[in-house]
């Protein structure tokens, strides 16, 4: 898979030639006409297994406790905490793409709105299951809810663990309902075209009594026009509200003003990294190129150079910021950071983070798929780490030194944290069998104008 | 497990013999196994000789053959179960007994013999708690570690619970009519053939007991063994003295003490009170000009050192010539040639003592060689001390004698097959005797032993019968303190598992087996004091001691130390110093988890002993922390970890006694390495010429605090008593504190009292009794050795030990550190549940079953004080510690977060006392555990906002401080800062 490096600011987000039938019949082959390909069993069965593995470690999480896991005194949060973050983050390049970019009305966003929307969904399915998982009583998880509760008890709302209930359970439910009214009309056109009685009933079901009509068309336009609205300050609000479970802490290297925006800023990071990882394989398998251009390839590069300096540019305050408050806890957790037990961790990630996303300047690189692809996962692995930087690093050595400690993920931490990522795949690869990955809708959208503007 | 070659029986084959029995057949057909030697062989290990080899292949037939077999042990256990003398009959309710409400009872712990006054608190008829008791003079209220650990040993589930024979279960009947046999040989003999071996003994119930029986056989003798005998003050009394006297120490009135090897701040039968009195003349407050100054020469660092304005490091065969040393300069000599560190300190104390006639003290530890004794008793004559700040006394001791020449003599007595029948009553010979006497091979020379022991340990294997002693919580019984003041022993419960008191054994041996030590006990007092006896009696059961039976002083003066030639240099090797666990001291708590899970002061492990060497010496011989090494002195060899010890003296290892145990409960057993494997007859205290060999081998040791800088960070404010007298405030001066409203939340206002607690560094000695005393009050799980290295252990109050100056002799700083009810407290604002509040009289509360178990609170700490049920930590299955637990205290299950409260328990017992009284608390009313503990009096608890409490008053002095400050947590709990004289 490799395209020659040609300019595509003005390159179309749809490959010439296109029909409002041979889009339809295109994606929607995907789910109804094509044979499943041997890939798609392939990649099915590792992921659930993957998935298996999460409910192996979880059985015995609930059988045992966290004690299972590498968690101590000092270091409380550990994996659970790190995946939760890191998950949530890489939600966001879905929000951003279906809302932000919709309301700006930049077209390219078309073909990958729907699978970063699904995406979104699957990481916030998996961000969502942490801090139940982590809890030392997970069973009791809702007294975190407000509820009508006899005694009158409440949650106690000045802890950004509350507030995240809020953040995160609104995010799910806005990304849920924005992604399910986008699907609507392709529901309706895959019960259209669907052959089998079983496939007719569950999308007429799913497509909610869709006809087309005009009204139905206006309504629809609105609807998702308002939950586009509704979705785009989550984008910023929902890492905002995450990062304050930092920052609201006392802890140095937690406790800093920088943190909502350049938690935002790492999330569209981590985020736009993924819908990479996984469009670019996706399009060659599928054979989406049409749909999936390089001009979206390209785009959503240099998104990624420009959240990436916004990340490192965070990074450099902190360091500036320690020194500067001639704060003797603070100069020590960045020194430590860098020179401690911990190093490794840090230099990767600046490694990841920073230094080889650097690349992207480069249009030989930017166009290359195999090279962005490459670097979009560097980018999740130096994500993940940033966040491990975060929790682990500075939990281990706070104020006072007899309470220092260290910290170790046990393979529990890992099977937890590899069966999150099976259960995203999952998640995943059911998308791809049963709902058209790219919106069937808006791609005849794009066909229409470019018609009239051919004419 | 031993290494036993005899065939075994295993479970098939009982399984086998027991097939087709059912209902009371079974029974019958089991007692009829029992007879076979092989069943008894089978019975003698704790586990099946095949259990090991079954490994993971553990199948449900297996696990049913392995239950059934079980059964029918328990059935048989039950079986031997004495019925039980009541001592709480609750048909008519005791005076005074009110359900819910404790009682506390006066009576006494032994410690190596010696006894130690306590007040057991006890709920419904079981006892919960031991505090020191007020009136006894080496309690004076407060306690030590094991005092406070005794109760979990009294309750510990895997002690011993019934006779046994060969291994065979017995009866006490059986055991009495083999006595019976085993003494008509002896009456014959004249007794001949019979030895009794004993610890210290400092009971007169018991000692006119044997007494009267060595005069029924003249030929019969008393030993004595304890595995850490106090041979070098015997002896170096009678090198001074021509006669066996106790120094009585007087540190209150000592302005300069020199302290010469070993450690008066811990584990000597007056250690408790020492503590007191030591710290009454470190204490610190605005004004004060004087302060005593402290000398401190030892081997391993320990508590006297780290309380010492100047210490030395000195391997333990340096220290005569340096007590030699110290005995010319007091004479005027100027060089002695020893080296530059010692020359300095050598000059200084002696400088010290002279300036201070009768006000000073010189101290020799137990571990310091007789000759050095003899130099401190010389030294304290010739200064004046001796009846100033030293008085001399008898021994407390029955009959004393110096133990390692007794076991000796029992073991050539034994090899020689002069013993035929041998009463082992408490105590651990065949693990704690000198490696050379080989006593276990000995032992089996005997053809009759008995040992009674709480638990069934090394020498119950290899004795033929073994009784399961009562504890002294179960028990009646008597003791002298280290001043020779009489207590008696009560029970607070019956015999949990069915135990003899050495009195009943010693009475069943001179032919009267169904004596209870109750009646025992009282007729040797009845006869004792005949006038009066019944108000005596009452008096001294409800008082805990008998008055004026503290020993009367005798005039003494120390003659000059003969002249012994030095020691002459070891030819190369390394030297070894013994010296006992601070935590299982010979081993004999090797089993009680509380111990085995506390930090010891100095190193902060847990679970394991260690070679402990300076970093240089380990530089030197290219080990570092954790290797494992093989060190072989005299052809015997042990293989141990390295850890390494700033303070140590180098070219020497100290090994811990207590450890290494192989026939143990589970909570001992694996831990460690036995260093007495290489102790030998002829030097009880060290051993030179060992080589140490690198094996290669790691073995983790869970070591609870691995950094050892403050790190530039005021943490422990120190300063000498000049720069405190010059600027009294300096410690606050280190720290900002925003100002009172500087923080975006309202401010909380007390109602009625506002409880807080100052904690003062200059006197706390950091000797864990508050941290023991906070685990059985607070019903604190023990996590284990794995835990503790995943960093999880559950204390509340922990020790912080920090080291400041000189790398190769630093100062060791202790710093008890509990939750510090912040005013503002970080982890109240972070609960997503409100599961930790802020009550109205400025605690700040754990609502355990609020609690989902974030973490969230723990992370936001700045103290670190937050403990966490990672696991299910709580054993809530064992029958025996249901009976431990507090029944004030929740007992926490797992996930749910736990901290100090202050003990809020007893806070509310107070204020419902005084709502009662319809008064308000008074001060000292509410005493917190750590604090009641406390020897040094070093934490002081109450209403701060009484300005009349003793806390405020701490509170209120110049160099009060509370940690972390700048952060504006407020904390309640606040520090004295440490002021030494230098």
């Amino acid at each position: 898979v490799s395209d020659e490096p040609r300019s595509t600011a003005g390159a179309p987000v749809l490959e010439p030639g296109h029909t409002y039938r041979s889009v339809s019949d295109k994606i929607s082959s995907i789910v109804l006409a094509r044979r499943t390909p041997k890939e798609w069993f392939i990649g099915a069965a590792i992921s659930f297994s993957l998935l298996m593995l999460l409910l192996y470690a979880v059985g015995y999480l609930f059988l045992r406790g966290v004690g299972i896991w590498g968690i101590n005194q000092p270091v409380g949060w550990g994996f659970a905490i790190i995946n939760f973050v890191w998950w949530v983050g890489i939600g966001h390049a879905g929000t951003l793409i279906s809302a932000i970019l919709l309301l700006l009305r930049q077209e390219w966003r078309t073909s990958i709105n729907r699978f970063a929307e699904a995406m979104t969904l699957f990481a916030v399915a998996c961000a969502g299951l942490f801090p139940l998982l982590h809890l030392g009583r997970p069973w009791l998880a809702y007294w975190l809810f407000p509820y009508p509760d006899t005694m009158g008890l409440w949650p106690q709302f000045r802890s950004p663990l509350v507030w995240d209930v809020f953040a995160v359970s609104t995010y799910a439910t806005v990304s849920l309902l924005f992604w399910f009214v986008g699907l609507l009309p392709d529901l309706a056109t895959l019960r259209d075209r669907a052959r089998r009685r079983l496939a007719k009933v569950v999308y007429g079901i799913l497509a909610m009594g869709w006809r087309g009509s005009a009204t139905h068309w206006h309504r629809y336009e609105t609807a998702y026009l308002l939950l586009a609205g509704l979705a785009t300050p989550l984008v910023v609000s929902v890492h905002t509200v995450v990062s304050f479970d930092f920052a609201i802490g006392l802890l140095p290297g937690w406790h800093t003003t920088i943190f909502p925006p350049y938690f935002v800023a790492g999330a569209i990071y981590s985020g736009f990294a993924m819908v990479l990882t996984l469009s670019i394989p996706l399009r060659a398998f599928y054979g989406l190129e049409d749909f999936i251009t390089m001009r979206h390839l390209e785009n959503m590069a240099k998104i990624l150079i420009a959240t990436g300096l916004i990340v490192a540019y965070g990074y450099g305050t902190e360091i500036f910021m320690s020194w500067y408050s001639a704060n003797n806890f603070e100069w020590y957790l960045t020194m430590n950071r860098a020179f401690g037990p911990y190093w490794p961790s840090y230099w990767a990630l600046i490694l990841c983070n920073i230094a080889i996303p650097q690349l992207l300047w480069l249009r030989r690189i930017r166009t290359n798929t195999v090279m962005l692809w490459v670097i979009a996962i560097v980018v999740n692995v130096g994500m993940w780490l940033e966040r491990y930087v975060i929790v682990v690093v500075s939990l281990h050595r706070d104020f006072l030194p007899s309470s220092w400690g260290t910290y170790h993920g046990t393979r529990w931490d890992w099977a937890t944290y590899v069966g999150s990522i099976g259960l995203f795949l999952s998640l995943l690869f059911l998308f791809i069998r049963f709902l058209p990955v790219i919106s069937i809708a808006e791609m005849r959208m794009l066909v229409s104008e470019k018609e009239d503007q051919g004419s | 497990m031993s290494e036993s070659t005899r065939p075994a029986l295993d479970v098939d084959a009982i399984r086998e013999r027991l097939a087709g029995e059912s209902g009371p057949r079974y029974w019958r057909s089991l007692e009829e196994i029992a007879q076979t030697p092989e069943f008894r062989d089978f019975l003698a290990h704790e586990f099946p000789e095949n259990a090991d080899q079954w490994g993971d292949a553990f199948n449900r037939r297996r696990f049913l053959q392995l239950m059934g077999a079980s059964f029918a042990l328990a059935g048989l256990s039950a079986c031997a179960r004495q019925p039980a003398e009541s001592i709480v009959p609750y048909a008519d309710a005791p005076e005074g007994l009110v359900a819910g409400r404790p009682l506390f009872f006066a009576t006494m712990l032994p410690w190596r013999g010696h006894a130690i006054g306590v007040l057991a608190e006890s709920h419904m008829g079981r006892p919960t708690k031991i505090e020191g008791n007020p009136d006894h003079p080496a309690s004076l209220g407060s306690t030590d570690v094991f005092a406070q650990a005794s109760i979990l040993q009294l309750y510990d589930p895997e002690r011993s619970r019934v006779v046994t024979r060969d291994g065979t279960i017995a009866t006490w009947d059986e055991l009495s009519s083999a006595l019976a046999t085993a003494l008509e040989g002896e009456r014959i003999r004249r007794g001949a053939g019979l030895r009794v071996l004993t610890g210290t003994v400092t009971s007169p119930t018991l000692a006119a007991q044997i007494r009267t029986l060595v005069s029924d056989f003249p030929g019969a003798r008393w030993h004595r063994w304890e595995g850490v005998p106090r041979d070098n003050v015997r002896a170096g009394s009678r090198m001074a003295f021509g006669a066996d006297l106790e120094p009585q120490y007087r540190f209150d009135r000592a302005d300069v003490v020199v302290s010469l090897g070993g450690d008066f701040l811990a584990g000597e039968p007056g250690s408790i009170r020492w503590a007191r009195d030591f710290s009454s003349l470190r204490r610190v407050r605005a004004g004060t000009t004087r302060m005593s100054r402290v000398f401190a020469a030892e081997c391993s660092p320990g508590l006297a050192g780290a309380a010492a304005d100047h210490r030395v490091a000195v391997a333990p065969s340096g220290l005569l010539p340096l007590a030699r040393a110290l005995a010319a300069a007091v004479d005027g000599a100027s060089s002695m040639g020893l080296a530059p560190a010692a020359e300095g300190w050598v000059a200084a104390a002696a400088r010290g003592l002279a300036g201070a006639p009768a006000r000073g003290l010189v101290v020799a530890g137990e571990s310091a060689p007789a000759h050095v004794h003899a130099i401190a008793h010389f030294l304290n004559g010739r200064l004046g001390n001796s009846g100033s700040t030293v008085v001399y006394t008898e021994p407390a001791e029955a009959d004393p004698v110096l133990h390692a020449e007794s076991i000796a003599e029992l073991a050539r007595d034994m090899a020689a097959g002069r013993v035929e029948s041998l009463v082992i009553l408490g105590g651990n010979p065949v693990y704690t005797a000198p490696a050379d006497l080989d006593f276990r091979g000995k032992l089996s020379k005997v053809p009759f032993t008995v040992h009674l022991s709480l638990e069934e340990d090394e020498t119950s294997e290899w004795c033929h019968w073994h009784v399961p002693q009562a504890h002294p919580l179960e028990s009646w019984g008597d003791g002298r303190a280290f001043d020779g003041t009489v207590s008696i022993q009560q029970p607070l419960i019956a015999p949990l598992f069915g135990g003899k008191s050495a009195h009943e054994l010693v009475a069943a041996l001179s032919g009267e087996p169904d004596r209870s030590s109750h009646e025992i006990v009282k007729e040797h007092w009845s006869k004792e004091r005949p006038a009066g006896f019944d108000a005596f009696w009452k008096k001294a059961l409800r008082d805990g001691l008998v008055p004026d039976t503290a020993l009367p002083a005798r005039a003494a003066t120390g003659r000059a130390p003969a002249s012994v030639a030095a020691a002459p240099p070891a030819g190369g090797g390394l030297e070894i110093s013994f010296a006992p666990d601070p935590s299982v001291w010979d081993g004999e708590w090797a089993n009680n988890g509380w111990l085995q899970e506390l930090p010891k002061p100095l190193t902060k492990l847990t679970w394991d002993n260690a070679a402990l060497m300076s970093p240089g010496t380990a530089k030197r011989l290219g080990v570092t922390d954790e290797d494992v090494v093989e060190l072989s002195a005299g052809g015997r060899t042990v293989k141990a970890a390295v850890w390494r010890l700033p303070g140590h003296p180098d070219d020497c290892v100290t090994a811990h006694l207590g450890y290494g145990r192989t026939r143990v409960g589970s909570v001992g057993r694996a831990a460690g390495f036995d260093a007495f494997a290489l102790r030998t007859s002829s030097n009880l205290g060290y051993a030179q010429g060992v080589v140490l060999r690198k094996t290669g081998g790691r073995h983790r040791l869970a070591c609870t605090q691995i950094h050892h800088s403050m790190e530039g960070r005021a943490l422990v404010r120190l300063a000498t008593l000049d720069e405190f007298r010059k600027n009294p405030g300096f410690a606050r001066e280190m720290e900002e504190q925003p100002a009172v409203g500087d923080s975006l939340y309202p401010e909380i206002k007390d109602e009625h009292y506002s409880w807080g607690m100052a904690i003062d560094l200059s006197t706390c000695i950091g000797c864990n009794a508050c941290v023991v005393a906070c685990q059985a009050e607070n019903n604190i799980p023990v996590v284990g050795r794995k835990q503790v290295l995943a960093g999880r252990e559950m204390h509340w109050i922990r020790i912080d030990r920090y080291y400041s100056g000189d790398p190769d002799n630093p100062v060791p700083h202790f710093e008890p550190v509990t939750c510090m009810h912040c005013e503002k407290a970080p982890c109240e604002v972070v609960c997503p549940v409100g599961a930790t509040i802020h009550s109205t009289e400025g605690l700040n509360e754990m609502i355990y079953n609020r609690c989902v178990g974030t973490r969230y609170c723990s992370n936001n700490c700045p103290y670190k004080v937050r403990r966490f049920n990672f696991l299910q930590y709580n054993d809530t299955k064992s029958p025996s510690l249901k009976l431990l637990r507090n029944p004030n205290v929740t007992v926490r299950s797992r996930g749910v977060m736990e901290k100090c409260s202050y003990c809020v328990q007893r806070i509310v017992a107070g204020r419902i006392e005084a709502e009662n009284q319809d008064r308000a608390i008074r001060d000292g009313e509410v005493v917190t555990a750590c604090q009641q503990a406390c020897p040094a009096r070093a934490i002081s608890f109450g209403d701060i906002a009484d300005r009349g409490s003793e806390v405020a008053h701490w509170k209120g002095e110049p160099h009060n401080y509370g940690l972390l400050t700048e952060l504006n947590t407020r904390p309640r709990t606040t520090y004295l800062a440490k002021v030494r004289n230098t």
